[in-house]
């Protein structure tokens, strides 16, 4: 090709795409906040990740929510009466609540959404948020019909809920997306697609504006929405900005009021430069290390797995390896969830010193010692963090016992298929976000059979006090038991949690309503923007 | 004719074949699955994904089926992006990057010529001394470096520019994504012209020129830039390649929805669908474009047509 037709060429591709249409004017109020990834779908029966979680809080309205702060509030349902066997709810609908089309929001909406959930055909992936409800589980694997769902609309406005057993952590799983009502006349209309923009008709603050993948998620306010006086920001731009110092950026340069996350490494210096605008919080998750149960060395080896545990100083990984306003962790279940006080690992009480020299002791008890030191691998997924304290988890281990760990770098898919075939894994790195403020969120995880008992902790003991918590209805008997349950666990240590996660957002002065809270919630309805900007 | 070309398009569709065979039998074999998450789903939940998306049929039938889609030109729902089909996603994707990467090669062109020829005609001088260091850096400097250091200037700091480009509506958004494909090929094509340009200017026709009283810049101009542009130009194959790669890193830092960025996530997902979409397209791209100049040199020249 000739140079300068070549040019005339790449003119003229450039501006053929230039021309493209224009964005639309920016309402008065507009939030940006930053997404560290795009939602998989706002199809809520569908999604999965906390990302699309965020913005269909935003969207949608379940019977239940929560307020700034974190306290569980009526949202959809105004009251509800529960039966004294903890089996039946009934939940009184707000009868002014609108879908963002005008029509009512009614308890026939409500028993669609949630049939729409256990729909085999749908393949939701939060379908498991109603296994307590009846027939849930048969209707999942197909055998029982639909109908049979333990959900009904005894009137326009009243849902009653019958449940196969007492679930006291049920009404903060009803402010989950899952569970949330689904517009009937959309889904006939629209089918499967009826998530996407010009289509959604949402019954929460706010209704779907545009969505571009990758880029950006923007929503305007729902004039029909029940609350729509009390909602402030008319419009709610959700940024997808993959890399956390991109992020950072942009709020530098005025384009974000908050952001999803602060860059690690910068923490401290985030700290120093932005002072009351960076917040951090705990969070309802725990980063541990894995033992494989069902293999050599670990398995029947208590002695060797409570050394290991034991070596580790988890407050200098917290305070010096991370750096980053997280804190060190001697629970499975962070502190912070309602209702429970964490047990925590025998061994708290003891200073360094007296913890390294039991840990020596406890090893040698389990066979191993100077002349024949244990040899492990260590699997983490690649991270700049999850390496950092690999190796400083390797390096205290060698330090106090002489261990010799080789530490092995996988991709997160990888680590999570060797995890779950328990062949070749030995102390493996992982992590358990909470998906409700209750305790059992982290207990379950470890009963037997749980898909997500990574390590393949099985103690009769352990089941036998979850099942019992299970069967009580009064939470404070309940409570004991699960108490019980995790001081029972954590003796046998099947895991070594290293620490309790944290949330950090960078939130402009300007941004009034914002709260703290474990759950990391934080509704564009309850923030407004101050006049100043 | 009509049979050359018959028998070319035949003749690219195994390579086709085999590219997808190849891509669809890679991205299957790397370890995990699209729905794969800590959080493991219940068994029925998880049979009933996998009969949803046609993932628990075995792997010869799932080929299959989807070769039947690209015959209708259908390239499957994402994974990832659940409410989208891969063909929008590419759809909406291309173009931007089609455009980035075109606006950056016309402002590597530009000014790397300009670049080149003028420091070939002052050669040895302190200018041309420091272009050549300019570039020499220019090409050093890897883009995820250059991108951030030019976002903390001009949006940061003077606030001139927008930082990512999701937040303005104007133009101003593409010029430092613009910036950061382009300063490395500006570079690159500066040093290529200049040492081409001073490799012309000392060949004879130049000198019968300028003997006939033509002046430097006539000469340059109508004389001496379309032969020196020879290497620039067979450089433009690498340097559409490296912009196509060098826009992954791009796209991520300044969050332009670009097919990079797709490519990229795609795979760390596992949405099959979406990266096999994106090898399929690209391949086909290819295959097409070579096959475009092969019919074009069987018109030019007979010979080729019986060969």
């Amino acid at each position: 090709m000739k140079p300068l037709r070549l040019i005339a060429l790449l003119a003229l591709l450039s501006l053929a795409a230039c021309g493209g249409p224009e964005q639309p004017q920016r309402p008065a109020t507009t939030l940006d906040r930053g997404l560290p990834t795009d939602p998989e779908t706002l199809d809520h029966h569908k999604a999965r990740s906390t990302q699309a979680a965020e913005v269909i809080r935003d969207l949608g309205e379940g019977l239940t929510g929560y307020s700034a702060t974190g306290e569980l509030v009526p949202a959809a349902a105004t009251s509800w009466e529960i039966t004294e066997d903890g089996l039946t709810y009934t939940f009184h609908l707000r009868e002014e609540a609108r879908w963002s089309n005008g029509e009512p929001v009614t308890a026939r909406d409500f028993v669609a959404g949630m049939r729409r959930l256990v729909n085999p055909a749908t393949a939701g992936v939060y379908a498991e948020a109603l296994i307590p409800l009846e027939n849930a589980e048969g209707i999942l694997s197909g055998d029982i019909p639909l109908s049979m769902l333990g959900v009904e609309a005894a009137d326009d406005h009243t849902l009653v809920l019958r449940l196969v057993q007492p679930t006291p952590y049920l009404l903060g799983l009803l402010s989950h997306p899952s569970t949330f009502p689904v517009n009937r006349g959309a889904i006939e209309e629209h089918g499967d697609t009826f998530a996407r923009p010009g289509k959604l008709v949402s019954n929460g603050a706010y209704r779907l504006d545009a969505w571009v993948p990758g880029s950006l998620v923007s929503l305007r306010r729902n004039e029909h929405y029940w609350n729509n006086a009390g909602t402030m920001i008319d419009a709610v731009n959700y940024h997808v900005i993959v890399q956390d110092r991109s992020e950072l950026n942009r709020y530098r340069a005025g384009e974000l009021h908050i952001t999803s996350t602060v860059p690690a490494d910068s923490f401290a210096q985030i700290r120093k430069e932005y002072g009351d605008e960076l917040h951090v919080a705990p969070y309802l998750g725990v980063y541990y290390y894995g033992f494989n149960l069902s293999k050599e060395p670990f398995k029947d080896n208590l002695a060797l797995r409570e050394a290991l545990s034991m070596a580790i100083d988890r407050e200098e990984l917290a305070s010096n390896v991370l750096g980053r306003g997280e804190t060190a962790a001697y629970s499975w279940v962070p502190p912070g969830v309602n209702n429970y006080a964490p047990s925590q690992i025998g061994f708290v009480a003891l200073d360094k010193v007296e913890r390294e020299q039991l840990a020596r002791a406890r090893y040698k008890e389990a066979g191993y010692g100077e002349a024949q030191p244990l040899e492990i691998e260590i699997r983490y997924n690649t991270g700049d963090l999850h390496r950092k304290i690999a190796v400083a988890v390797q390096a205290m281990w060698r330090d106090v016992l002489g261990v010799e760990a080789t530490l092995v770098n996988e991709e997160f898919q990888v680590l999570l298929a060797n995890m779950r075939e328990a062949e070749i894994t030995q102390v493996f790195r992982a992590s358990w976000m909470g998906d409700y403020n209750d305790a059992h969120t982290f207990l379950s995880v470890l009963q037997g059979g749980s898909p997500a008992n990574m390590p393949r902790y099985s103690s009769e003991q352990y089941d036998d006090l979850m099942e019992r918590a299970a069967a009580h209805v009064d939470p404070a008997r309940r409570r004991l038991y699960l108490e019980e349950a995790e001081r029972v666990m954590l003796s046998d240590h099947p895991v070594i949690p290293l620490y309790v996660y944290v949330s950090k957002h960078l939130v402009r002065p300007e941004v009034a309503g914002w709260g703290d809270n474990v759950l990391d919630y934080h509704y564009s309805q309850h923030l407004s923007l101050s006049a100043t900007e | 004719m009509l049979r050359y070309t018959l028998l070319r398009i035949l003749g690219a569709i195994p390579t086709l074949l085999l590219v997808i065979a190849l891509a669809f039998l890679m991205v299957h074999a790397a370890p995990g699955g699209p729905f794969d998450a800590e959080r493991r789903l219940p068994p029925e939940v998880e049979a009933n994904i996998a009969a949803v998306y046609h993932l628990d049929e075995p792997l010869p039938q799932q080929f299959l089926r989807y070769l039947g889609g690209l015959v209708r030109g259908d390239l499957g729902p994402s994974y990832r992006y659940r409410d989208y089909t891969v063909s929008e996603l590419i759809g909406s994707a291309f173009p931007l990057s089609l455009q980035l990467g075109a606006m950056a090669m016309l402002l590597a062109l530009l000014l790397g010529v300009s670049a080149g020829t003028t420091a070939a005609l002052r050669q040895g001088s302190n200018f041309d001394r420091f272009l050549m260091g300019l570039s020499m850096t220019g090409i050093s400097i890897p883009v995820f470096v250059i991108a951030p250091v030019l976002v903390l200037l001009f949006a940061v700091k003077l606030q001139w520019l927008p930082a990512g480009w999701s937040g303005s509506s104007g133009p101003g958004k593409y010029v430092l994504p613009v910036i950061t494909l382009a300063l490395p090929q500006i570079a690159y094509i500066a040093r290529l012209t200049r040492a081409s340009m001073i490799d012309v200017l000392g060949r004879d026709f130049v000198r019968t020129a300028r003997a006939q009283g033509l002046g430097m810049a006539t000469v340059v101009r109508v004389h001496a830039l379309k032969p020196a542009m020879l290497p620039v130009l067979s450089y433009m194959g690498p340097a559409i390649a490296a912009i196509l790669t060098g826009s992954v890193v791009v796209e991520e830092v300044f969050g332009i929805p670009g097919l990079g960025q797709f490519f990229v996530t795609g795979a760390l997902n596992r949405d099959y669908t979406l990266v096999l979409g994106i090898v399929v397209f690209y391949a086909s791209l290819i295959v097409a474009l070579n096959l475009v100049v092969d019919i074009l040199y069987a018109v030019i020249d007979p010979r080729v047509r019986y060969r």
